[in-house]
């Protein structure tokens, strides 16, 4: 495998709503057929190992990153990466809706969900706590970041991964359908991810590989329609919509590299004044010293930093 | 203008209703027939999605029923192959009334409407199988239906559908124009129809509804748009006053966990 090129599949699965055991036997099916198709990495969408209107359920099906059950996925991933979607219970007992990345028969990244939906039709505060960190990894597969569904919907999420230099994003998704305009083969929310995902991959140049599910929880249907885009925002695979599938592509970093060097704007992006200009709206003090500089109060320490301006 | 775009409603209710329904271990569900749009185009929903074979169609007259009905509701069996059966409830009806005779067209039709439940949760326990719901999204705002009687049911496929967008989809799927293009009735008495029960039409209601709920319009926003302030008031009543029919009872919590309260799950909890 040349460096940071890698056969990517996104797993469209319908999980059962609770049964974790149910669950793990749809995974192997999905990481067998992902295998026989030349994948190094499978993605499945959020919560693939639980199902998503878990309400009080959240304790119960709730999984330590050492749990036993966890053993046969870290075992496969030593043939294939797997990312899997689960409740992460934590020693303080916290229950955070993750994305765990098993490579090399291990758990190799953990995300955890930040932007935990809490409006309309959505109530995952209630039950979740949150995510602290969004972060790009180094993984064989070249550096990426994970980000779960509502997180990918903050542009804050995307610009963050692709300064911390992430060339792919992988997006486990849960994304109910709703909106039935006219004219169209799929939902207004379909198409509204459609647009973002295409925005993200364009405008950040990363590869994206999105993760939706399919099935019905309680009336509410999966929309599917996973894909795969490369750093170009061309898509370069497609799953069904609303009915279980599988999507391979080969993520290619020269696409990347093309990109970037007909418009470096990552490169030409001023850190410094995002920074400065977050912290005034933000309403932290800020002041100038003699030089005409400003003197930012870091976050947590409290020692004044100097931001060149 | 509410948006209908027939293929995609069509294509996401055939597949709830073969989730939903497979999901709980079943293949079959049972539907009452009245000769409606409503309970024709569920019917053709399910077959699609579950089979003819899957689908079985339960006449259930009273003796003032309109012959035209059963002939409707005979018109969507033939078309579609389902297994059927007429269960003619007049005598079971009429018996209770006898120690009841003063009872009114109200009490009647909701009496009929219950009578009609009951059959078809016996027959969905005899031929193991869901009971498909039919109330439509502006009858369940406008509380324009019988709680425990025609609201009831295991799976729904037009809950959100208003009754424009029903007679849109009944006809994309082939529903016999005859059914489509009468006039809405329950029935209860010649000559009834929805509409002049109402005192307004569907189409009236529908475009109403769908600003006030689904585009939440201002009352001001509604009378800017054409409404008339009394009919804005009526409806808006009318969907305040029937929350309790989409609803559970209300159960007086004091333990520490209440159902639906602070104990939730999922109906397809494990499914």
């Amino acid at each position: 495998m040349p460096e940071g090129r890698f056969t990517v599949a996104v797993a469209q699965i319908s999980p059962r709503l609770g049964d974790v055991e149910a669950n793990l036997a749809l995974h192997q099916q999905a990481i067998r057929e992902a295998r026989g198709r030349g994948a190094d990495l499978v993605v499945f969408p959020e919560l693939s190992l639980t199902g998503y209107m878990l309400r009080d359920m959240v304790s119960t099906v709730a999984l330590r990153l050492d749990a036993p059950e966890l053993n046969h996925l870290k075992k496969q991933s030593q043939k294939i990466g797997i990312l899997a979607g689960l409740v992460e219970e934590t020693r303080a007992f916290r229950f955070h809706n993750s994305a765990v990345l098993f490579d090399r028969g291990e758990v190799a990244v953990v995300h955890r969900k930040v932007y935990l939906p809490t409006y309309g039709m959505f109530d995952e505060q209630r039950y979740f706590a949150r995510g602290a960190e969004v972060r790009a990894f180094d993984s064989r597969f070249g550096r990426g970041a994970i980000l779960i569904c509502e997180d990918l919907w903050h542009p804050s999420t995307a610009y963050l991964v692709a300064l911390d230099e992430a060339l792919f994003i992988l997006c486990p998704s849960a994304s109910p359908l709703r909106g039935v305009s006219e004219g169209h083969e799929q939902d207004d929310n379909a198409r509204y991810w459609e647009m973002i995902n295409r925005f993200y991959a364009t405008t950040f140049s990363v590869s994206l590989a999105y993760a939706n599910r399919v099935g019905f929880e309680d009336g509410i249907g999966f929309w599917g329609g996973s894909e795969i885009l490369d750093a170009s925002g061309e898509r370069i695979a497609k799953a069904r919509y609303y009915e279980p599938d599988l999507a391979i592509a080969e993520i290619r970093p020269k696409v990347a590299r093309r990109r970037r060097i007909a418009a470096p704007l990552l490169r030409d992006e001023d850190l410094d004044l995002t920074i400065n200009e977050l912290l005034r709206i933000r309403g932290r003090a800020t002041r100038l010293d003699a030089k005409g500089e400003v003197a930012v109060l870091k976050p947590v320490a409290g020692r004044a930093r100097r931001v060149k301006r | 203008m509410i948006p209908c775009n027939t293929a995609l409603l069509r294509r996401i209710l055939v597949a709830f209703i073969r989730d939903e329904v497979r999901k709980v271990g079943l293949e079959r569900v049972v539907v009452g027939l009245s000769g409606g749009v409503d309970s024709s185009l569920s019917a053709f929903l399910a077959a699609e999605a579950l089979g003819a074979e899957n689908v079985l169609g339960i006449r259930m007259p009273y003796l003032t029923s309109s012959p035209d009905s059963l002939q409707d509701a005979s018109a969507v069996v033939a078309a579609l192959g389902v297994p059927s059966l007429t269960v003619d409830i007049t005598k079971q009806v009429d018996a209770y009334f006898e120690s009841f005779p003063d009872a009114g067209d109200r009490r009647r039709g909701n009496k009929m409407a219950r009578e009609r439940m009951t059959i078809l949760y016996d027959h969905s326990a005899r031929w193991s199988a869901l009971v498909l719901g039919t109330s439509n999204k502006t009858e369940l705002l406008l509380g324009y239906g019988t709680l425990h009687g025609d609201m009831a049911s295991a799976v729904n496929p037009l809950g959100d559908l208003y009754k424009t967008q029903v007679w849109a989809l009944a006809g994309a799927v082939g529903v016999p124009a005859s059914v489509i293009h009468k006039k809405p009735s329950a029935d209860l008495f010649s000559g009834q129809t929805d509409e002049s029960d109402l005192g307004f039409t569907y189409r009236e209601v529908d475009e109403l509804l769908y600003l006030m709920v689904d585009e939440r319009y201002s009352t001001a926003e509604l009378e800017a748009a054409g409404f008339a302030l009394p009919f804005i008031r009526r409806v808006s009543d009318m969907v305040r006053g029937s929350q309790f029919k989409r609803r559970l009872p209300i159960i007086a919590k004091v333990s520490q966990r209440t159902i639906d309260r602070d104990f939730r799950y999922a109906r397809d909890w494990g499914r």
